[in-house]
């Protein structure tokens, strides 16, 4: 009885975040692409690490922690640029994608630096 | 507003020959608005401020000479000298032989490269600019420079936390405050000069990066904690203290997204910045004192991902299933994944220099070299009256303001407050990492007190209540006077309450050029004495036996002393040393040790196997020097005995006492130690009245004067005795 109840709250749970995530715009869609992309960018490099082992660490480091950079960087973004969010609306959408591409910048030069 | 000073300017135009006069002499003539004027004064008052700070830790150079102080700077001049000699590329990448011989010491890996790369790049810009300095007057004046700088981001930081007042009382405690000015006095070229003010500067850029939620500060807060990590072993307070900070917020409710924004950008990218500096490494994702702001990171992360499927879900029971689903997997991965970690020892647990802050016992037993350090010791109430003064009852007044009006930033400070003060309790060293936090929230007391005094003395003829009991009830002193006291005596109790204000501020202000003056203006390398008739004596004593060494003795000669003098040694005699103040390797410092506490016979065994050729040793006996080898001789004894059993600490003293005079223990009378300090000192009379081989630094006649070297001859003996360096013979040939 109890499983088929958690099933099928699952299943509520799936249809109602999938109803309500529908109605986002769509250039919002498009940074979440964008940060599962990344995410599972890192979780192969992760896997990748596990079955050759973890030397140079600071390549893995490097490969890992720019995957995981870009992806937070873009979720800041999408905070910034979501006209839902009262806190930023008097945010110009550019200087939000223009601080983006900033960090975006210095994250990458560090890595190339890290690279090694 | 610029309308309307145009009809003041044609009308001063009109009336030339009368106001020509009047407005050399009448600031109101310029007919500033009260704007412009509160701009131009507070200018000039940051400005006097930076002079103030840069002048006020200038004593010891009118004293004495331009010259670097202490043990540590000279280590740090040595490497930023060979910065400007050799590049960059070499001195990232320098392997010293000449210290730790002959072990030799990865140079390039081991140090934090901020204050050495700083000091170049003023220097470089000065040479650019065409001013040829030396690079020596620019390492002795980087911290003062420093300093000015803290002064600004400490009015930049009280502007954000509470307003400009706060601002500029904060830049005026912090600009004198002796705290600081202990570790930042010109020559002090010390790690801590630049570490304080990227210190403040990063807690600054964050709590900026907080309360505007834009990622641009939170970049620039980033390269803040890239400057502390390159500069100071201290940034772990930062990345110790930002985590905390944010849990704390999120306990309370206080998060939002600008939170979110601001920590995420300065961890990732502060984390990849921080793993450049060679020394650092991976700490950041191995170390146990960095994985607090991990798993704060990751927290975040899931919270703020929940919160979001909340928003979507608009449905609290649905939300609530997810809830627990989500929870408790992540609660078991992360317990899994810290209990692996920890466990198969790839998370390294806290080391010893940060374990001995939350326990502060652990040293003592465990490692006797971070005990024997006398910046370790925990602080005594004088320690923090001196460098406080009127600031520690500012301080909980502070806190009292700090909470009545709590916003994000306010409660920074109170956290950074509190824990740093925490820590100064622990270990004298770390006042100067709470006196940023002290003076900010001391300054925050001040100003609303002064701001409320005189709005009381504002209220011109009006009677309104509500005006008056704004200011009486925020202000302590003032809540004594009732409502129904008539106007004089609540003006006259402002202005009596003002005038004592002042009285105190001008107090702190003597007081800390005071302790400036005597404390902390002493260069320690060279000493300096009254004479009998009151005039000044100078003992230059260390450098005239360092420069005997640089100039009498073998290129490759080496020396052996305790750790403390390596860095002068090296850095000024130019000669290679056994042991010095890194302190990285514990056995070779305890295999010194063990030679200084052994008989002459055993020690010049350690002494043949680590090819020494000279042994310095300080002995204070004939100026009433305190700071000299025999009084540190306890902590050789017990550090070599730590690693070598055959040194037992008991064998040197009698009935628990330790004595040099004749009632000392046999194993001290002959020890190495006691025969190179006190050798030919049996025949000299050192003060009138006393027997000669009269200590004056124990105060006790020794008890071992007839001294015979039959391994080591006296090579020099400073002029006034406090340095002796002794030759090791070689070894005799066989009759």
């Amino acid at each position: 009885m109890a499983r088929s109840s958690t099933s099928k709250d699952a299943q509520d749970l799936f249809h109602s975040l999938r109803s309500a995530y529908l109605s986002t715009p769509t250039n919002l869609k498009i940074i979440d692409l964008y940060v599962c992309f990344a995410v599972f960018t890192a979780l192969i490099q992760v896997a990748y690490m596990a079955l050759v082992g973890s030397f140079p660490f600071n390549s893995f480091l490097s490969g890992v922690l720019s995957c995981i950079g870009t992806a937070v960087l873009a979720v800041c973004l999408r905070i910034q640029v979501n006209k839902e969010n009262k806190e930023f609306k008097d945010l110009a959408p550019e200087r939000a994608f223009a601080d983006f591409v900033l960090c975006n910048l210095v994250l990458h030069l560090v890595i190339i630096n890290f690279l090694g | 507003m610029g309308g309307k000073s145009e009809p003041a300017k044609s009308e001063s135009m009109a009336t030339k020959p009368d106001l020509l006069i009047t407005s050399f002499f009448s600031f109101k003539s310029l007919k500033l608005k009260t704007k412009q004027q509160e701009l131009l004064l507070r200018i000039s008052i940051l400005g006097l401020v930076y002079i103030l700070a840069f002048i006020a830790r200038l004593f010891s150079v009118l004293r004495y000479e331009s010259m670097i102080h202490e043990f540590d700077p000279y280590f740090n001049y040595r490497t930023t000298l060979f910065l400007t000699e050799k590049g960059f590329y070499e001195f990232w990448n320098w392997f010293d032989s000449e210290s730790w011989y002959p072990l030799g010491r990865i140079i390039g890996g081991t140090l934090y490269p901020g204050l050495m790369v700083t000091a170049a790049l003023i220097y470089w810009t000065l040479r650019f600019l065409r001013f040829f300095v030396h690079i020596r007057e620019v390492c002795v004046l980087t911290a003062p420079f420093f300093a000015s700088n803290t002064t600004l981001v400490a009015y930049f930081f009280g502007k954000e936390l509470w307003d400009t007042g706060a601002g500029l009382v904060a830049a005026v405690l912090i600009a004198i405050c002796p705290g600081y000015i202990s570790r930042s006095v010109a020559g002090s070229y010390d790690n801590e000069a630049v570490a304080i003010f990227a210190l403040l500067l990063t807690f600054y850029l964050f709590v900026k990066a907080v309360n505007t939620g834009s990622l641009a500060w939170a970049l620039a807060s980033a390269f803040g904690y890239f400057y502390m990590v390159s500069a100071w072993g201290g940034y772990v307070f930062i990345i110790n203290l930002v985590p905390l900070y944010v849990l704390v917020l999120l306990i309370t409710g206080r998060y939002s997204m600008r939170l979110y924004i601001a920590y995420n950008c300065m961890y990732i990218l502060g984390m990849l910045l921080a793993m450049q500096i060679r020394f650092v490494g991976f700490q950041h994702v191995q170390s146990g004192e960095h994985m607090g702001a991990m798993g704060v990171f990751l927290l975040m992360q899931v919270f703020y991902f929940l919160d979001w499927v909340k928003y979507q879900l608009n449905d609290t029971k649905l939300f609530q299933t997810f809830l627990r689903i989500t929870v408790t997997s992540a609660i078991l991965v992360g317990g899994v994944a810290v209990g692996v970690g920890t466990a198969s020892g790839y998370i390294s647990p806290w080391t010893g220099r940060f374990y001995s802050l939350l326990d502060p016992t652990y040293a003592k037993d465990h490692i006797p070299i971070i005990a024997s350090v006398s910046e370790h010791q925990p602080t005594a109430w004088s320690s923090f009256m001196f460098d406080y003064h009127i600031l520690l009852f500012l301080f909980p007044a502070g806190l009292y303001f700090c909470f009545k009006r709590l916003t994000d930033a306010t409660i920074f400070i109170v956290m950074y407050g509190l824990t740093s003060l925490y820590f100064a309790g622990v270990m004298v060293r770390l006042i100067l990492v709470a006196t940023p936090a002290v003076c900010l929230i001391s300054a925050i007391a001040v100003s609303a007190t002064i701001k409320n005094l005189t709005s009381l003395l504002r209220t011109k003829q009006k009677v309104s209540q509500t005006g008056s009991t704004k200011g009486a009830g925020s202000s302590k002193a003032s809540s004594k006077v009732t409502l129904d006291q008539s106007q004089p005596f609540q003006k006259n109790g402002a202005i009596a309450l003002l005038v004592g204000v002042f009285y105190l501020l001008s107090r702190y202000a003597i007081h800390c050029t005071w302790v400036t003056a005597e404390a902390y203006s002493s260069p320690s390398i060279v000493l300096a004495a009254r004479g009998a008739h009151g005039n000044r004596i100078i003992f230059d004593d260390y450098r005239e036996a360092y420069y005997w060494l640089r100039q009498n003795t073998a290129t490759d000669a080496k020396i052996m002393s305790w750790w403390d003098y390596g860095y002068q040694i090296t850095a000024m005699g130019n000669r290679t040393v056994i042991v010095d103040n890194n302190t990285w390797n514990n056995t070779h410092i305890a295999t010194v040790g063990r030679a200084m506490s052994s008989y002459e016979d055993e020690a010049y065994d350690i002494m043949r196997s680590l090819d020494v050729n000279y042994v310095l040793v300080v002995f204070g006996g004939v100026t009433g020097y305190s700071s000299d080898d025999i009084n540190k001789f306890l902590w050789m004894v017990r550090i070599g005995g730590g690693v070598f059993p055959v040194i037992k600490e008991p064998d040197y003293l009698v009935n628990g006492e330790f004595r040099v005079d004749k009632g000392a223990s046999p194993k001290m009378l002959n020890c190495l130690m006691y025969k190179l300090c006190y050798y030919r000192f049996g025949e000299l009379t050192t003060e009138y009245g006393k027997p000669p081989g009269y200590d004056r630094a124990r105060g006790v006649e020794i008890g071992n004067k007839d001294i015979k070297l039959e391994h080591l001859e006296e090579a020099y003996t400073t002029s006034n005795w406090i340095v002796r360096i002794y030759r090791v013979k070689p070894p005799t040939n066989r009759l």
